[in-house]
């Protein structure tokens, strides 16, 4: 037992003599040169992937190559572009991210704010086996069902159906997770007021969890944007430009890349770094529009 | 404006475990009434149940009658919502909405309750504001973002939404126990001012401000772990305090306990 006598002649020590002994010093610098190499060792294939891309694809990336469609390219010829693509691309993940986010947003809104018991569990659970669906899987569902099933046949909104399907579970546990941060009083302060339920969801939840929420939708729309296997299925690709996403095949940047990569003749491959190159970019570009949007009405902390 | 509280038998629980059993008491309109008590005694779950709060958490029950000027707020045909509009209630941190400004955060019970006029909200804004003392502090910024007020401030700013939608009792859960003693005595002075017009309940930890804001007292208990909270007495504030009736009332006041 220590006496409080004791614990006075410790604290009396100078602190010139209360420096780290070897051991803890060595530990430290242990765990420090582990906790760098880690890092860097996380950081090298990302950096390595934005140096081939960029250096191998942003030669070819021309005012031509994004303005022109693949429409009567020979694959061993230079030329062409990847314009369809884009079109294709957007408007897919678009009307999946229409799909996906009132969906997704109203479930988490269940699960967070109405849910209780058996149904909130199961609704839980299936969230989570959707999130590990193969993206091959919804594909073929689509074009099972869709595709084929109905007779529709190849169409941009079959893919942004596809897509849709990956997305729904991302944004559902992404959004849940971002609603149940809304601290508690918030909600209490509301129903005080002499507020209902639903108006406090809409008016009080939702404003303070949106910047987070809007970050869970850009990671859904970044992740779906680079799958290709559901969109071969779904989209089937087209070289021409197809405007219309409810008729015909159309391309998405995705696959423009993967049909390019493909080929044997160099024309095509440099084609391919230079769509990956665009894909990356606009993945960017999308990401750092709804940053902004999210700042205007920002959490005040 | 005020309204008086007639409480027979009420049991307030969550799930199995009663939390304050058998209640029956009387709170006079343009009072000032404070519940003190030690910890885990039941006096904010009673408090809670005044408006209709207690059942907002999952599992959470109350049995008996709570009449609000001869009407059962647990009524049959009695829609909660309405019962908080009339019961309104300040809360033991400051919880001003995160997204809001100054004025958005006073008018926001009115505004969400589907007041559009613009001239409306800012003299009803500017009212409670003055009422809750705050007025001067924030007339120059009030667009300015409600976080951005110190803790008393952000506190005045909840009374102040609290009182915009014209409630007839302001129920206050432990108001001061997270400031410091400035604010404190700028709200126990609000107190003494809101009683001229509203029937006020205050829970507080603190013994001096229950003698010093308060009219009336009830002293609630626990007996040990596990027992529900009673109400042990009920009197007016100078009597609890100088001559109580009960033992158990002159031993927590007196120090000797709790």
């Amino acid at each position: 037992m220590s006496s409080i006598a004791e614990v006075q002649s410790r604290s009396a020590i100078p602190l010139s003599e209360l420096r780290p002994g070897s051991r803890r010093r060595v530990v430290d610098i242990v765990a420090r040169v582990f906790v760098w190499f880690a890092f860097v060792a996380a950081l090298v294939p990302l950096v390595l992937l934005l140096y081939f891309v960029t250096s191998k694809g942003l030669p070819y990336l021309t005012g031509p190559f994004l303005t022109h469609s693949m429409a009567l390219v020979p694959p061993n010829r230079a030329g062409g572009g990847i314009y369809h693509a884009i079109v294709g691309t957007l408007e897919q993940v678009l009307i999946a991210t229409l799909i996906a986010v009132p969906l997704g947003l109203l479930t988490a809104i269940y699960l967070s704010e109405y849910g209780r018991g058996a149904l909130r569990t199961a609704i839980r659970f299936f969230v989570d086996v959707m999130t590990g669906v193969p993206s091959i899987i919804a594909g073929i569902f689509i074009y099972t069902f869709w595709v084929v099933g109905t007779g529709h046949g190849f169409s941009g909104f079959a893919g942004a159906m596809a897509l849709a399907v990956l997305m729904l579970p991302i944004v559902v546990r992404s959004s849940e997770e971002m609603l149940l941060l809304v601290p508690a009083e918030l909600r209490e302060a509301s129903f005080a007021l002499g507020i209902a339920r639903w108006k406090t969801v809409l008016s009080i939840v939702l404003p303070t969890a949106s910047a987070g929420i809007i970050t869970g939708v850009m990671l859904a729309v970044a992740r779906v944007t680079g799958e290709t296997a559901p969109l071969l299925v779904t989209v089937f690709d087209n070289p021409y430009i197809n405007n219309d996403p409810f008729h015909a095949p159309q391309s998405a940047m995705s696959l423009f890349v993967y049909n390019q990569a493909e080929s044997a003749y160099a024309p095509a491959i440099n084609r391919a770094w230079a769509g990956a190159f665009t894909l990356i970019a606009v993945v960017v570009i999308l990401n750092i529009g709804a940053r902004l949007l999210a700042r205007r009405n920002r959490l005040i902390r | 404006m005020a309204k008086r509280f007639e409480v027979e038998g009420l049991t307030a629980s969550y799930g199995s475990k009663v939390a304050v059993d058998d209640v029956t008491l009387t709170i006079e309109p343009k009072t000032v009434t404070a519940f003190i008590g030690p910890s885990g005694c039941g006096k904010s779950t009673f408090l809670r149940s005044l408006n209709r709060m207690h059942e907002v958490i999952p599992g959470a029950t109350v049995k008996g009658k709570v009449l609000l000027d001869e009407e059962d707020i647990y009524g049959p045909n009695i829609d909660p919502v309405a019962v908080r509009r009339t019961v309104g209630m300040v809360f033991q941190k400051p919880n001003p909405f995160p997204t809001m400004s100054i004025f958005d955060n006073t008018v926001a019970g009115l505004r969400l309750a589907g007041v559009r006029k613009r001239s409306e909200l800012e003299d009803a804004a500017e009212r409670a504001l003055h009422a809750a003392n705050l007025w001067i502090e924030v007339r120059d910024r009030l667009k300015e973002p409600g976080m951005g007020l110190s803790g008393g401030q952000q506190q005045r700013l909840c009374i102040a939404r609290a009182i915009a939608v014209e409630p007839q009792v302001l129920l206050m859960d432990e108001p001061c126990s997270a400031l410091d003693p400035i604010s404190t005595l700028a709200i126990e002075d609000l107190i003494a001012q809101l009683k001229d017009s509203y029937t006020v309940v205050i829970v507080t930890h603190n013994m001096q401000q229950a003698a010093r804001v308060s009219d009336i007292t009830a002293f609630f208990t626990v007996m040990g772990p596990g027992e529900p909270g009673r109400l042990i007495e009920m009197d007016a504030t100078d009597k609890i305090f100088r001559n109580p009736a009960e033992k158990r009332t002159e031993d927590y006041i007196t120090g000797r306990f709790g």
